[in-house]
């Protein structure tokens, strides 16, 4: 609880990975599979070919999520988005997604 | 020379460098002596001093050392009222979940019910379902969702349960503790029935939060709900954030797993969880709003150090207002909020907040 200033928005940035500014989705993404936080950190650069001063880096980020084409904070036109930046993402990690999932087994039919 | 700090009640207050060196002494004794763990040592409580005397108005983390964030209360803290420390703006939940993705920056986001209790869902999920799919279709971050599980709401007046409490004061102690095991079941019916729905459109993770505010029953049910629902979603994650330091005894005999609950600190509170499914947990110290901020974050740091030296899972501490060295206070003084997550990263290395 707390306001958004005051509380969510205060700990991004005063600890926060950035979200997809960064790599924060991705390695929340490997905490959720029980990864502790350096493992999943090292997992998530191993990944992405990077190093883990990367993965927080707005400079780094920004330029390999365009690269690989993961979504970008901004509204770039052609830049993947939601769900199509998740499949590539579940890809890149080798890791399920369970919407991208779901989307499989629809493409299927 | 003396310092701008807090006290736990958001009060402003000028405090002497011994002044605030005493109560970072008292809230880490305090906390050991409780939960029987060890005090930070001496070279910590020198790093929480530098933090909470840093000259600055706001602080941070170090680079390299950032962690995850995961978030409570999710879209309503925008579009909805001071309940929920929303600021009303007029959106849907789909637009406040997007605004925490691109304009929070945030790692993660929850999707929740107004009510956010998970009682009032069962009979509405399939407009949670529907909301859920649109979120999901245009985020990229990983979405939870959240909820309580606010056992209160299966007592009288509001649910089918004689009222425990009441019963405990007219000395049915037998016909109380019934009481608490049929919400108990009840509970464990309802999140499996809102759960497997949401599972099937997509969901990512689910968030039991501020378990054991209905006491020993209600973490029981959690645990025994976390158990089954990894069976039946199995690519799941599970998060269970904590309502208090301290599992209440209400019920007092309930086990989990042959562990007596009523009486459990966050360490304890962590490895039942992590046997029960858990896949994030997050522990909870309660501040103190008449002690100050050094106190409280103090006894709040050594407590959580100790649940994440203990725990095989991630801990993401809970650090809302009222919790985790923050102050009671809806708006939350960012000077506190900034030297608490720094504190909790830095001294109690957690994985995420």
């Amino acid at each position: 609880m707390g306001d958004p200033f005051g509380m969510p928005i205060a700990h991004c940035a005063a600890s926060g990975m950035g979200g997809i500014r960064t790599a924060g989705d991705m390695v929340a993404r490997m905490q959720m599979l029980r990864y502790r936080l350096k493992d999943a950190k090292d997992y998530v650069a191993k990944k992405l070919e990077t190093d883990t001063m990367a993965l927080r880096d707005e400079f780094e980020m920004r330029r390999l999520r365009e690269r690989l084409n993961i979504g970008t904070i901004t509204g770039v036109p052609g830049v993947a988005r939601g769900l199509e930046a998740k499949a590539r993402i579940a890809e890149i990690l080798g890791i399920r997604i369970n919407a991208v999932e779901r989307l499989k087994e629809l493409v299927k039919l | 020379m003396d310092y701008l700090t807090r006290m736990g009640d958001g009060r402003p207050v000028r405090m002497s460098k011994e002044q605030i060196k005493a109560d970072i002494e008292a809230g880490t004794k305090d906390a050991a002596e409780k939960a029987h763990v060890p005090e930070l040592s001496g070279a910590e409580q020198e790093h929480l001093l530098e933090i909470i005397t840093d000259p600055n108005r706001l602080v941070a983390v170090e680079p390299g050392r950032e962690v995850v964030l995961t978030h409570d209360v999710g879209p309503l803290k925008v579009m909805a009222d001071q309940s929920n420390s929303g600021v009303s703006i007029p959106c849907s939940r789909e637009q406040a979940m997007c605004i925490y993705e691109k304009a929070f920056s945030a790692d993660t986001a929850e999707l929740g019910h107004i009510d956010y209790s998970f009682k009032p869902v069962k009979p509405i999920i399939t407009q949670e379902q529907s909301v859920l799919q649109n979120v999901l279709h245009m985020t990229i971050l990983p979405i939870f969702y959240g909820a309580m599980p606010n056992l209160g709401l299966y007592y009288a007046p509001d649910g089918p349960f004689p009222e425990p409490i009441g019963l405990i004061k007219d000395r049915k102690i037998g016909e109380a503790k019934e009481s608490m095991e049929n919400a108990a079941h009840r509970f464990v019916e309802d999140l499996e029935y809102i759960t497997v729905r949401l599972y099937e459109v997509g969901l990512d993770a689910l968030n039991i939060d501020t378990t054991g505010a209905g006491g020993d029953a209600d973490f029981y049910a959690s645990l025994t709900a976390t158990e089954k629902i990894k069976k039946e979603c199995p690519y799941l994650c599970v998060e269970m954030g904590m309502a208090g330091e301290f599992i209440l005894g209400f019920h007092t005999e309930l086990k989990y797993q042959g562990v007596k609950l009523a009486g459990l600190w966050p360490h304890q509170q962590a490895s039942l969880a992590e046997k029960a499914g858990v896949d994030i947990f997050g522990p909870v110290v309660n501040t103190k709003p008449s002690l100050s901020f050094p106190l409280n974050i103090a006894r709040a740091v050594t407590l959580v150090k100790h649940c994440v030296k203990e725990s095989k899972i991630p801990i993401h501490v809970n650090m809302g207002m009222g919790v985790g060295g923050i102050p009671m206070y809806e708006t939350p003084p960012v000077d506190a909020v900034t030297r608490a997550s720094k504190a909790m990263v830095e001294i109690a290395e957690v994985d995420g907040l």
